[in-house]
């Protein structure tokens, strides 16, 4: 877009590489802080850098009992819900995109208002029901409420990749006598695919970052803890060891960063190539 | 969709089936069990079995509703929401139109940079804000000579905070967006404005605004939503609703009374108030939507 005179461009393309800098600022602080020693991280006079990196902290947050385990334990609630919901998902906004029926609209009025739930005043009736059902302090009890938390936002998000699909690949599949199920599995979804990866960005970081049902329904049994409640162990508010949290944060940032990285590359190679009228 | 196969009934609702399994079963019953659970008296001594739940009829409410600081905390959430969904929109929108106007790298920096804090969960974005602004050991104090001034003991001060790391983690979503809907734009129609002598405001109040604005409405929602809803950052940030409870906002406000307290019945008349609020957004949204006719 050559609307700009040069100088204002460049102007603009400084302030953007300024606020960039800003923006990822936290995150490399949080990293630097990480491999800082302990004795700079307690210094008044801290430093953009550092001359002496050290695993110290990575060593301390490693050594507490069980840290690899409440990682394991993060992944394990992240991955199910991704790919539970995924499926569900892909199957409702399959209905609601590709079918006319009776309340279909009714139906995505209700999955835009389920969205607008704030699922933290529902940990009170869910506590209840995980009691119940025998799930408290288990990873099921973190699975299953994120499961149903991020399904209306993914069949929200998912219609748009599957009206994308033209209908005449559709006619054709049929044609050329395929049956439904074989459409929707072997013709639809790989098409839907990078679409339902980039929706599960959501669900994963939704259940990744969960704190309050972490912190709600694992109440003694430690072993089933996930991260957010292990990196909390070393903020305490009054003493808080900084370096601890930041290589806590550091680990439990980088997966989320690397799922990203990954979809970003899916997403762009999926929409170009596969889906053309 | 006219062709024979789409009119079946039945294919529809077996691929819904599974989703409304689950829908029902965790969304739906839970929000039914919180209306009935805030009509009850429901403590510690109901929960262990102790003693019988008795019906309160709207006693939890009235006793909510006579209580000043409720009002007071339902007041700092609606503001605290609105500011940070103005400073969202307006740090997401003015970042998208910068980066329509600059070359690749730094368009790629800028986009990398804020999917970064897009994607960090937000416990972790909470401890390290706090550690930037921490009053002992933290870079922001020195870089701005504050000394050892203390982000979190003030009230607004430690508002202002949170809003901080919450525009931080949620601007990359309405960057990318409204710069997706900016690039829809065709050029023919900027480059027209721009030929008639336009301003870059005018451009966008006049020309862009108007063609982005079912997307403006989509993110403003989102990001009402959002705000609405923090409770991660203030929990964590300010220690559970910082001193004195200052800092609480209804979410927050909700569980402590929930869980510390164990006022559970409490707890779910506030939750049920937060829930009519929301949908009272949500059916004025889709009243928004309906009036640009836009097709579900």
């Amino acid at each position: 877009m050559n609307l700009l005179r040069r100088p204002w461009r460049l102007a603009a393309e400084a302030s953007a590489l300024l606020i960039a800098l800003v923006v990822a600022f936290p995150l490399y602080w949080m990293v630097l802080s990480a491999f800082k020693p302990a004795g700079e991280i307690e210094s008044t006079e801290p430093r953009p850098w550092t001359l002496a990196p050290s695993l110290d902290s990575f060593r301390r947050v490693f050594g507490q009992q069980d840290f690899g385990r409440y990682f394991v334990n993060s992944l394990v609630v992240a991955c199910s819900v991704v790919i539970v919901s995924a499926l569900i998902a892909f199957l409702a906004a399959t209905a609601v995109t590709r079918f006319r029926f009776r309340f279909r609209t009714t139906l995505l009025i209700m999955f835009l208002v389920a969205q607008m739930v704030p699922v933290e005043a529902l940990t009170i009736p869910l506590f209840f029901q995980m009691r119940d059902f025998g799930l408290l302090n288990t990873l099921g009890s973190l699975i299953l409420p994120h499961i149903a938390f991020s399904l209306p936002f993914a069949i929200w998000m998912l219609r748009g990749f599957v009206k994308a699909v033209p209908e005449a690949l559709e006619e054709a599949a049929y044609i050329d006598g395929a049956s439904r199920a074989r459409f929707l599995w072997q013709i639809l979804f790989p098409l839907v695919l990078p679409g339902l990866v980039a929706t599960s960005v959501f669900s994963f970081i939704s259940a990744w970052n969960d704190f309050l049902f972490a912190k709600s329904f694992i109440i003694s049994d430690t072993s089933q803890s996930t991260l957010p409640m292990a990196l909390l162990v070393f903020y305490k508010p009054d003493e808080p060891d900084w370096g601890g949290v930041m290589a806590a944060s550091t680990v439990m940032t980088i997966p989320v960063l690397v799922f990203f990285v990954l979809v970003q590359r899916r997403l762009v190679s999926g929409l170009g190539g596969a889906v053309k009228d | 969709m006219t062709s024979a196969t789409h009119r079946a009934t039945r294919a529809p609702w077996l691929y819904l089936a599974p989703a409304l399994v689950v829908l029902g079963g965790l969304l739906v019953y839970p929000i039914y069990q919180l209306g009935l659970i805030s009509f009850f008296q429901y403590t510690q001594a109901q929960v262990s079995g102790g003693e019988p739940t008795t019906f309160q009829g709207f006693g939890n409410y009235s006793a909510l509703f006579s209580d000043p600081e409720f009002w007071q905390v339902l007041l700092a959430t609606v503001l605290f929401a609105a500011a940070c969904v103005v400073s969202t929109l307006a740090v997401g929108c003015a970042l998208a139109v910068l980066l329509t106007r600059v070359r690749a790298v730094p368009r790629l920096a800028l986009m990398l940079a804020a999917l970064g804090a897009g994607a960090t969960p937000a416990v972790t974005g909470s401890t390290v804000w706090l550690f930037l602004f921490d009053p002992d050991f933290g870079p922001v104090n020195r870089i701005l000579g504050l000394g050892d001034h203390s982000w979190t003991y003030g009230r607004l001060s430690a508002f202002f905070l949170v809003l901080l790391e919450v525009v931080w983690c949620s601007f990359p979503f309405v960057m990318v967006t409204v710069y997706a809907g900016i690039r829809a734009v065709p050029a023919e129609v900027l480059e027209a404005a721009a030929l008639d002598g336009a301003s870059q405001w005018r451009i966008w109040r006049s020309v862009l605004a108007p063609m982005l604005r079912p997307i403006l409405t989509v993110v403003t929602i989102q990001s009402v939503i959002w705000d609405f809803k923090v409770f991660t950052q203030i929990y964590v940030m300010t220690n559970g609703g910082g001193i004195a409870g200052q800092n609480l906002v209804l979410n927050v406000y909700a569980y402590q009374q929930a869980f510390a307290s164990s006022q559970y019945s409490l707890g779910s008349a506030i939750g049920v108030v937060m829930l009519l609020i929301l949908l009272a957004v949500t059916l004025g949204y889709l009243r928004l939507l309906h009036r640009q006719g836009e097709e579900l």
